[in-house]
C-alpha cells in the first residue's frame, strides 16, 4: 500500500478539496448571475401581463426598455382583500393569502381592464395564468397560462392563441353574480348567444376540467369573488 | 515519436470521436440516457438545445475527470464524478437562466436532470478515467453527437406526426385549421419515443449485423 491514494487521510483531504472547489464554483455562479436572472424573470412577467390585455402583440419582440416603459405607463399593481380560500375545492389550491396583487390596466386616467393571477390543478400539473376582465368586472378580455406541465399537443393547447381567443367577450358571471365560465366538450356558440361556455380541447378533457375549476375557484367567494362583487357594484 | 505510434495516436483519436456516433451509439447500443430521450423529444427545438447542453457537460466532465484520473482516490471516485457533474450542470443551468432565458424556460427541469443522464457518468467511468484529456474530450464530442443524432431523429418524427410541425413551423396543415392532417396524439406521449427508439435500434442492427449480441443460451 505505497500508493497514497489508498490512505484514509488522503481520501478525506481529496473529498474536502473537491467539496470546497465545487461549492465555490456553484455559489459564485448563483450569486454573480442573480441580478441578470431576476431581470429576465421580471421582463417575462411584465411581458405576460401586457400580452394578456393586447398591449404586447402575439409574437411581438419588444426590447427590455420598451416592455418596462409600457408596463410603467399602463399597469398598476394593487392589493385587494381575498376570500377565505377552500382547500376542498377541486381546483386544489391549498392556501389563499389574505391579500393578493391584481393589476389595474389604465389608459391615461381611464380604467381599461383588470388582470387577476390564477392557478389551479390540471391533469398533471398546477397551471399558472392570468385572467383579464373588462372594467365591468364581468366580461372576459383575455386569458393566458404561463406555466404548466400539461401534455404537449393535448392539454398544453391551453397555450394556443386560437383557443385563448375564444375566451374574449364571454361573461364570467351570471345575473345572480355566480361564476359561470365553463370549458365544455365540443363546440360552444359565439359569446353573444353562448356567453358562459368555451370550446373544449379534444384529447384534453381533464385539463379543460381543471381550467373550469380554476376559474370557478378564483372568481368564486373563496378567491377574488368578494372583491369582484364590489367592482361590479361600482361599475353599475 | 515514431511514425507508427503517431499513426496509432491518430487512430485512437479518430475512434474516440467517431465510434460513439454509430458503432457505439450511447442510446442505441449502450442504452444510456433513455430517460431524457423520452422527455425532450416531443419537439425538435428542445431536442437540439438538450443535445447541445448534454454535449457541453459531457465534454467538460470528461476532461475534468481525465485530468483528475491519477489523483482521485479509487474508493470515492464515483461520488467525485457525481459532484463534478452536478456542479457543472448547476453552473450551466445558471448561465442559461442569465443569458438564454427563453431556452431555459423551455427546457425547464430537464437541464437539472442532465445530472442524472447516465451517458455522462457512464463515459466518465468507462472512458475518461483511463484516457488522457484530449481523447476524453473527443470521446465526449463523439458521444454527444451520437446522443444528439438519435434525439434529433426521434424528435423530428414526433413533432412532425404529433403536431404537423418542424421547429415550430407548420409543415402539415392540420384539420383544425382547415388542412388535411389529423395529428397523431400518441406521438406526443412518452411511449411513442420508446417505439421510435426501438425501431431505430432495429434499423441500426440490420444495417450493421455485427452489433447484434449473441443470443444468451
Amino acid at each position: 500500500m505505497s500508493d497514497p491514494r489508498f490512505t484514509t487521510r488522503y481520501t478525506l483531504g481529496f473529498a474536502a478539496a473537491v467539496c470546497v472547489v465545487c461549492s465555490v464554483l456553484v455559489s459564485a455562479s448563483a450569486v454573480l448571475l442573480r441580478d441578470r436572472q431576476q431581470a429576465n424573470e421580471r421582463l417575462e412577467r411584465e411581458s405576460r401581463l401586457l400580452a394578456v390585455v393586447d398591449l404586447l402583440a402575439e409574437g411581438e419582440r419588444a426590447s427590455r426598455e420598451e416592455v418596462a416603459e409600457r408596463f410603467a405607463r399602463h399597469i398598476r399593481p394593487v392589493l385587494v382583500d381575498m376570500g377565505p380560500g377552500d382547500p376542498s375545492h377541486p381546483a386544489s389550491v391549498q392556501t389563499v393569502p389574505a391579500q393578493a396583487t391584481v393589476y389595474r390596466v389604465v389608459d391615461g386616467e381611464r380604467l381599461d381592464a383588470l388582470i387577476l393571477p390564477v392557478h389551479g390543478l390540471g391533469l398533471w400539473s398546477t397551471m399558472y395564468g392570468y385572467l383579464a376582465l373588462e372594467p365591468d368586472g364581468v366580461t372576459v378580455r383575455g386569458l393566458s397560462f404561463y406555466r404548466h406541465g400539461e401534455t404537449p399537443g393535448l392539454g398544453a393547447e391551453i397555450d394556443n392563441p386560437r383557443w385563448r381567443a375564444l375566451w374574449r367577450g364571454r361573461r364570467a358571471f351570471d345575473e345572480q353574480g355566480r361564476p359561470r365560465l365553463e370549458v365544455i366538450k365540443g363546440r360552444a356558440g359565439p359569446p353573444e348567444t353562448d356567453p358562459h361556455r368555451i370550446d373544449g380541447l379534444s384529447g384534453a378533457t381533464l385539463t379543460a376540467r381543471g381550467v373550469t375549476h380554476t376559474m370557478d375557484f378564483w372568481l368564486g367567494d373563496a378567491g377574488f369573488g368578494p372583491w369582484l362583487a364590489t367592482v361590479r357594484q361600482e361599475a353599475r | 515519436m515514431k511514425p507508427t505510434t503517431l499513426g496509432a495516436h491518430r487512430k485512437a483519436a479518430r475512434d474516440a470521436l467517431t465510434e460513439p456516433v454509430f458503432e457505439k451509439n450511447p442510446i442505441a447500443l449502450q442504452v444510456l440516457g433513455i430517460c431524457s430521450a423520452l422527455a425532450v423529444t416531443t419537439r425538435l427545438d428542445t431536442a437540439l438545445v438538450m443535445s447541445l447542453a448534454v454535449g457541453v457537460v459531457l465534454c467538460l466532465s470528461n476532461v475534468t475527470m481525465s485530468l483528475l484520473r491519477d489523483v482521485v482516490p479509487p474508493s470515492i471516485r464515483i461520488i467525485v464524478q457525481l459532484t463534478v457533474i452536478a456542479s457543472l450542470v448547476i453552473v450551466i443551468d445558471q448561465l442559461l437562466k442569465a443569458f438564454a432565458w427563453g431556452l431555459s424556460r423551455q427546457l425547464s427541469v430537464f437541464v437539472g436532470l442532465i445530472i442524472t443522464n447516465c451517458i455522462i457518468m457512464g463515459r466518465a467511468e468507462a472512458y475518461a478515467m483511463q484516457h488522457p484529456p484530449r481523447l476524453a474530450f473527443l470521446d465526449g464530442l463523439g458521444n454527444a453527437a451520437g446522443f444528439g443524432l438519435v434525439l434529433v431523429a426521434v424528435a423530428s418524427v414526433r413533432e412532425l406526426l404529433g403536431a404537423g410541425q418542424l421547429l415550430g413551423f407548420q409543415v402539415l396543415p392540420l384539420v383544425a385549421d382547415g388542412g388535411w392532417y389529423e395529428p397523431n396524439g400518441l406521438m406526443v406521449l412518452a411511449p411513442a419515443a420508446f417505439f421510435l427508439i426501438g425501431l431505430l435500434i432495429w434499423a441500426l442492427r440490420t444495417w450493421k449485423p455485427h452489433l447484434v449480441e449473441d443470443p444468451e443460451v
